[in-house]
């Protein structure tokens, strides 16, 4: 395809709104199932599973932009990345109140407990915990309050939050001996960042 | 033998524990009821009246069982669930795996090998293994190591019986169960998520409980493929994998033989492996429990119970143990 004829759809009034309620179909397909009892029986256990498989697509979803960008000359994906990494922000809260609710049952004692005895948990939690400062600036006047390299290097936590939630997932996957799915996030989340590493010092490059 | 030191066995409190006279009083009145209702059912073939067959796979009643805790009270979970949310690795690792590739699974013509400390060692064919002994049914609470619980009307008889007939020899201490490992059948194998093929075990006496079911059927049906067609284990007080499914070879043996589980993650799967509240899974807690079906969504899970509830039956078994050690 022309990198012209796609900048220009990037760029149209159409793509943001596709992109935004095709982002929301998995979890209107969940509430759907849910309602219509057809996620199985166990449909907590599908609904948490679900809800953490969205989080890790978005996120790939979202690492993906630059590297695209870089390789197909479609910059207007940029104006995709903020609402891919909110939506990666939702689908990881909802991951946790699943786990909060469905699991736990809202019962903080409980889920202290568990946290402490699930390192997995842990590092889940703090996947999400450090994608609440990156929410919380995602806006345009955040942006020029913290100033553009600031708000650059607050982000560039989100490297720090995809490697969280690839040990979380892979953790998780342990006690299974399972690690067939791990594999494919772990090395879409390889290629992604090590895009960046190489973009940076490839030769000639200048920043 | 393990010395046997009580380390903290935990016994019930004195207070939750029915007086004999209250349960005695209580059986009196179930066994008036179930004459009664027997009585008013007489044509209906005992024990088949909590659900219809699912009119499925080839029908395979079976009769009432005598056996203590033989049939739970408990709401029967429905066959759909039972017959799709499966841990059966060899046919892939996800709950919906095994109900989707397990027809590839010939449960016909089929032998199991017993072997080993035993007089009468030999090869059994299917034919005669379901004709060693009278079909019963036996509605158990099956508890997953992972949280969740069905309650499942198994048809079969107490593995005791085919263990009398081989007469074990003096030595003999465990038994050993194994699980068919044919690639052409299980696709599933191909994955290294353990070592096939499939082992478990349990202690001669554990074996010897009458609750110890080698069950062929459910649901009045022949087991569907992803439940371990044609024949498994099923030990209603102990974690679901303990329940070996699909066996070509059991063996008596002297030590403690190493299961696939213990193999793959010693430190989180023991050899007991006795469902018990107190001991948590390294990694997740015991003490509750979602029964499939039937709690809803936004239900508070439930507690679970000392050896699944069956803690008057089979916790002789293990007087005098550390839980904690021989989780």
């Amino acid at each position: 395809m022309r990198t012209g004829l796609v900048n220009a759809w990037l760029q149209g009034r159409a793509a943001k709104p596709l992109v935004f309620l095709a982002a929301l179909l998995p979890l209107v397909t969940l509430v759907v199932g849910a309602t219509a009892g057809s996620l199985g029986a166990n449909p907590a256990e599908t609904l948490m599973r679900s809800t953490g498989d969205w989080t890790l697509r978005m996120l790939c979803l979202t690492l993906a932009i630059t590297p695209l960008r870089q390789a197909s000359g479609w910059h207007a994906l940029l104006r995709l990345r903020r609402m891919l990494g909110l939506f990666t922000f939702f689908y990881g809260l909802l991951h946790f109140l699943c786990f909060a609710w469905l699991d736990m049952g809202f019962d903080l004692a409980a889920m202290l407990k568990d946290i402490a005895k699930r390192p997995f948990i842990l590092v889940g939690t703090s996947a999400l915990l450090l994608m609440l400062p990156l929410a919380a600036t995602s806006f345009n006047r955040a942006i020029r309050t913290l100033g553009a390299a600031r708000w650059q290097r607050l982000h560039r936590a989100v490297y720090a939050v995809a490697l969280l939630a690839l040990l979380h997932f892979f953790w998780m996957r342990s006690g299974k001996n399972d690690f067939a799915e791990v594999s494919i996030y772990a090395a879409v989340i390889g290629v992604l960042l090590g895009w960046r590493l190489w973009w940076r010092f490839r030769p000639g490059s200048t920043a | 033998m393990h010395t046997r030191v009580d380390r903290g066995h935990i016994h019930p409190k004195a207070s939750e524990i029915t007086p004999q006279a209250v349960y005695a009083a209580r059986r009196q009145w179930i066994q008036g009821l179930a004459a009664t209702a027997a009585g008013l059912l007489l044509p209906v073939p005992q024990a088949m009246a909590q659900s219809a067959r699912p009119g499925k796979l080839a029908a395979l009643p079976g009769g009432r069982s005598a056996v203590a805790g033989a049939v739970t009270m408990d709401k029967l979970t429905a066959y759909a669930d039972a017959s799709t949310y499966n841990n059966f690795y060899e046919f892939g690792t996800d709950k919906a795996d095994p109900a989707r590739n397990a027809h590839t699974l010939k449960p016909r013509p089929w032998t199991v090998a017993v072997e080993g400390l035993v007089k009468r060692p030999g090869t059994f064919d299917l034919e005669s293994l379901l004709k060693l002994a009278p079909m019963e049914e036996r509605i158990y609470r099956l508890r997953c190591v992972e949280g969740w619980s069905m309650v499942i009307p198994w048809v079969g008889y107490s593995l005791a019986e085919l263990i009398k007939r081989v007469e074990p020899l003096g030595n003999a201490r465990f038994v050993q169960f194994e699980t068919l490992a044919d690639r052409a059948q299980m696709p599933g194998l191909r994955s290294g998520v353990l070592d096939w093929p499939y082992v478990e075990g349990l202690r001669l006496d554990e074996a010897m409980h009458p609750l110890t079911l080698l069950a062929f059927g459910m649901y009045g049906e022949v087991l569907p493929n992803q439940n371990g067609a044609p024949l498994r284990l099923v030990v209603p007080w102990k974690y679901g994998f303990k329940a070996a499914k699909s066996i070509v070879r059991i063996r008596f043996v002297e030590k403690q033989p190493k299961t696939s589980w213990e193999a793959a993650a010693s430190s989180e799967y023991g050899f007991y492996s006795n469902v018990n509240p107190q001991v948590d899974h390294p990694r997740w807690s015991q003490a509750t429990e979602r029964r499939i079906g039937e709690d809803g969504l936004f239900a508070k899970k439930r507690p679970t119970l000392m050896f699944n509830g069956y803690e008057p039956q089979v916790g002789q078994l293990y007087a005098g143990m550390d839980l904690r050690k021989f989780f």
